[in-house]
């Protein structure tokens, strides 16, 4: 082609209809990407603000627990001075009710009565009677919980326009805790229960305590193992160990362990140290050492990148003064990655905590209704008491598992408070 | 005991602590500046030479004397009271004669069983005692050896690095331990497996009825371990959670990246922290109680008829909870592109959106791959939202309203509350988690090296 071919394009019209509406498309395809980021932020944000208002709105309920205040007289008859602990207290409970509503007599109206008060009511008087059995023969005033579906009725979640077929509790019980109501009986105090009691088949005396424990003592476990363990593997990993296969294959398997799904450190648990060595069932020695295997890769990840981020010229100023490498590493470079370290762990442990599926296969989701007294008692842990709870099929325990997610929560964010404090207060910049 | 003996241990290296630092500060006294090791060093090596083998010693006793003693026990046992093949014969036999010992008595026990009581309580205060005595001449060995090693001249400090090294690479093989302990323990469990289970089976078997083999009358496990449709389910289950968490998370990037404000990024992602931050079992709890009701609400408003534990409900709530993993690792990848290449289309008059689709996304799309790819074999080894909210039977369908059961429900519901490991239904669990470790490795592998390999390429 020659040079006289050429022709200087024409002239854009950028204010023509064909490129105005070329560029009104341009802007709306712009806004629409936009829109859809705007969108799935939004979904985002309202699943989890869906999550916790459907949680705390089941969950608040019980953190209250409907008592009823019933004058208990300690017949003589029934309880003997001399041995207080045998006694039959079942009788003394049917005579408490009894005083209170004289005019029931059939046996059938008198058993429908005794579902008012939990199962356990005669045990806490036999307690009571224990500490101080010079209430034998006296009237005492006893605060006890109300059976589930009463407590369930006082909090408005049993509707009483439920035809009567349809509800655990019929119209003439109702009527009788109406009665009490009226008298001024009923209250509704804040549940200490629920941090102070083990797990129990009734909803109402269900609490947290062993679970709390049983976790507490878990994640001891687990601290102790994985954090001087991931300290020391990162320690080396970073600082001694020479670039070759061999610390290749450790780095590519640390960060392999990292993604592993947590029921095969179950199965490895379950294997190895139940089968293989014969360690307890559901204790939390177990529960610690098996979560401490998934917390190691996390805590030498976050313990390598901690002491990358120390300057190379604090290392370089200690071994010029004469300082050994491992002096170098102990007497400053670790000191000054310690806050790194701190944060990561406790992300760590904070995963640790919630974590539910190998503790399942360990056995740490057995009905026990005392906190473990060791290290190698049976025992629960949160997570694995919010699985038996949600299974059970009482309304009480709806609430009691809400509850408990939330006490759960409650101690993720205590722990990620703290792990950012930390960063906040000893983090540097250089 | 175990308690008492690590005391002992902690104790005793105290001590030896101070035998050592004072002895290096008589040296210092004695000799000044010619002495190798600061006197902290001479302490610090008689502290790890009578502290590690006495730990070591306690540590690996504590884990082996449990099944030396029931070696010995079933051994003492006259020849035919246990003549089963099968382990768990011995293993009932040695769980009674436990009971028997601890005083829990169940029944009349047989003289042999009260025997060997009787033998297990001695042996037992033997072994503990023996621990201990052991480690303590161990210790007093050491103690004896270090400090007659310690001098003027003598490298402390060298010696002292040196253990602290051996430590810390043994602290590094421990991961690999831990691999091994899983591969281990799952091809020899599953091995047992397919001795009664033949593997083409259960790959390829389409009939999945683990229960069936319970009972002795029958064919043993024949035809009923066919896991095709338990991986269907699986599958289903996770396409469903994908299906929801990568175009929000992947939008919900875009968004942070290209249009957001700081202020906006400054709350959006602590948001999406807490969101990966919540337990399972909570996502679990979340699913049987608000999702699954929804799903099936709805689904009677347009008529349909829909199961209680629909895969849709449980692959929806494990979609939620994956969300923010997709959506901080596409964020990475965008962010990894460098600014130059975005400055030029906007530069050349390109609007964000055709800079972020035509420019980012094509430069980002390997790491948000491997983003997505790790959120798949996370998706596959979930386990606590499908425990709760999937079903237990096994159908092979891929009707996402019906129930269907996953991999990870089939592992713990035949694990939970079992104890023999002999019977097909409990080690096909370590089948499928042998399974399962493959596929989430194989995963994990192909999109680790994705994003390494896209990360490199503007470095």
């Amino acid at each position: 082609m020659s040079t006289a071919d050429m022709t200087l394009p024409a002239k854009f019209d950028w204010s023509s209809e064909a490129a105005t509406a070329r560029r009104k498309r341009r802007h709306r395809a712009d806004r629409r990407l936009r829109r859809l980021g705007i969108g799935a932020i939004v979904i985002a944000i309202g699943l989890l603000s869906i999550l916790i208002t459907s949680l705390a709105a089941t969950g608040y309920r019980a953190f209250v627990q409907t008592m009823v205040t019933v004058p208990v007289y300690i017949d003589p008859q029934f309880v003997k001075e001399d041995d207080p602990a045998k006694g039959n207290y079942r009788a003394i409970v049917k005579g408490t009710l009894a005083s209170l509503f004289p005019d029931v007599t059939s046996p059938g109206e008198q058993r429908a009565l005794g579902q008012l008060l939990t199962n356990n009511t005669q045990f806490f008087i036999r307690d009571r009677v224990v500490a101080d059995p010079s209430i034998i023969g006296k009237t005492i005033e006893m605060t006890v919980p109300v059976s589930d579906p009463f407590d369930q009725l006082e909090k408005g979640v049993l509707s009483r326009s439920l035809p009567e077929n349809q509800r655990k509790i019929n119209d003439m019980q109702i009527g009788w805790f109406d009665a009490l109501a009226a008298e001024g009986r009923i209250s509704t105090p804040f549940n200490w229960g629920l941090f102070f009691n083990s797990d129990s088949r009734f909803p109402e005396l269900a609490g947290l305590a062993g679970a709390i424990v049983g976790s507490l003592y878990a994640l001891l476990v687990c601290f102790l193992i994985s954090f001087p363990v991931g300290i020391a593997a990162a320690v080396y990993l970073e600082e001694f160990a020479p670039k070759n296969k061999w610390t290749d294959l450790i780095e590519v398997n640390i960060n392999n362990l990292a993604a592993v799904p947590s029921i095969v450190f179950g199965l490895l648990g379950l294997a190895v140290f139940l089968n293989f060595f014969g360690l307890p069932r559901s204790a939390p020695l177990v529960g610690g050492m098996v979560l401490s295997l998934m917390t190691l890769p996390t805590i030498i990840i976050v313990t390598r990148a901690s002491l990358k981020a120390v300057p190379p010229s604090i290392r370089e100023g200690a071994l010029g003064m004469g300082a050994s490498r491992h002096q170098v590493i102990a007497h400053h470079v670790l000191p000054l990655a310690l806050p790194g370290i701190l944060t990561g762990t406790i992300i760590g442990l904070a995963q640790a905590l919630g974590e539910t599926a190998p503790l399942l296969l360990i056995g740490m989701n057995a009905f026990i209704t005392s906190p473990p007294g060791g290290l190698m008692d049976a025992s629960t842990a949160l997570p694995t008491q919010i699985f038996i709870w949600a299974d059970s099929p009482e309304r009480g325990f709806v609430d009691r598992t809400s509850a408990a997610i939330l006490v759960l929560l409650g101690f993720l964010i205590l722990m990620n408070i703290t792990a950012i404090f930390l960063r906040q207060r000893l983090e540097r910049t250089w | 005991m175990a308690g008492y003996a690590f005391l002992l241990i902690l104790l005793l290296s105290i001590v030896g602590y101070y035998v050592g630092r004072s002895a290096g500060n008589r040296f210092v006294t004695a000799q000044g500046r010619d002495v190798h090791s600061l006197p902290g060093y001479h302490g610090a090596f008689v502290a790890v030479w009578i502290g590690v083998p006495a730990f070591i010693l306690v540590l690996l006793w504590l884990l082996l004397q449990g099944p030396v003693i029931d070696a010995m026990l079933l051994s003492s046992l006259p020849a035919g009271y246990v003549d089963s093949d099968t382990g768990s014969r011995a293993a009932l036999v040695l769980s009674e004669i436990k009971n028997v010992a601890a005083g829990r008595l169940f029944g009349e026990p047989s003289d042999e069983v009260r025997h060997a009581a009787d033998l297990y309580n001695r042996w037992e205060a033997i072994a503990r005692w023996a621990m201990l005595v052991s480690a303590l001449a161990a210790m007093i060995v050491a103690l004896v050896i270090a400090r007659a090693k310690l001098g003027p001249r003598f490298r402390a400090r060298n010696n002292f690095e040196f253990v602290v090294s051996a430590l810390m690479i043994f602290c590094s093989l421990v991961a690999i331990a831990t691999t091994v302990g899983i591969i281990a323990s799952l091809v020899f469990e599953a091995w047992a497996f397919f001795k009664h289970v033949p593997i083409n089976e259960f790959l390829f078997g389409l009939r999945w009825e683990p229960q069936i083999a319970l009972r002795a009358d029958q064919v043993a496990g024949k035809g009923a371990f066919g896991a095709i449709p338990v991986f269907t389910g699986t599958l289903l289950i996770a396409f469903i959670a994908m299906l929801v968490a990568t175009p929000i998370g992947i939008f919900t990037a875009i968004y942070l990246v290209e249009y957001a404000s700081d202020r906006v990024r400054a709350t959006v992602k602590p948001i999406m922290e807490i969101l990966a931050g919540i337990p399972t079992v909570v996502y679990g709890f979340f699913a049987v109680l608000i999702v699954a009701p929804a799903v099936r609400d709805t689904g009677s408003v347009l008529g349909i008829a829909v199961s209680p534990n629909s895969a849709l409900a449980a692959g929806a709530v494990m979609g939620i909870m994956i969300i923010p993993f997709i959506s901080s690792l596409s964020d990475d990848a965008l962010k990894a592109v460098p600014r130059t290449m975005s400055d030029g289309s906007l530069a050349l008059g390109a609007t964000r959106a055709e800079t972020m689709t035509k420019v980012m996304l094509p430069a980002a799309i390997p790491g948000i791959m491997g983003g997505v790819l790790l959120a798949m074999s996370r998706a596959i080894g979930e386990t606590m939202i499908v425990v709760m909210a999937a079903g237990l039977i096994a159908s092979l369908t891929l009707n996402p309203i019906d129930s269907v059961t996953t991999v990870t429900v089939q592992i713990v519901t035949l694990l939970v509350g079992d104890t023999e490991f002999d019977s097909p239904k409990t080690l096909a669990a370590f089948a499928l988690g042998l399974v399962l470790f493959v596929v989430t490795l194989c995963l994990n592998i192909i999109a680790l090296r994705i994003v390494q390999k896209y990360r490199e390429q503007y470095e």
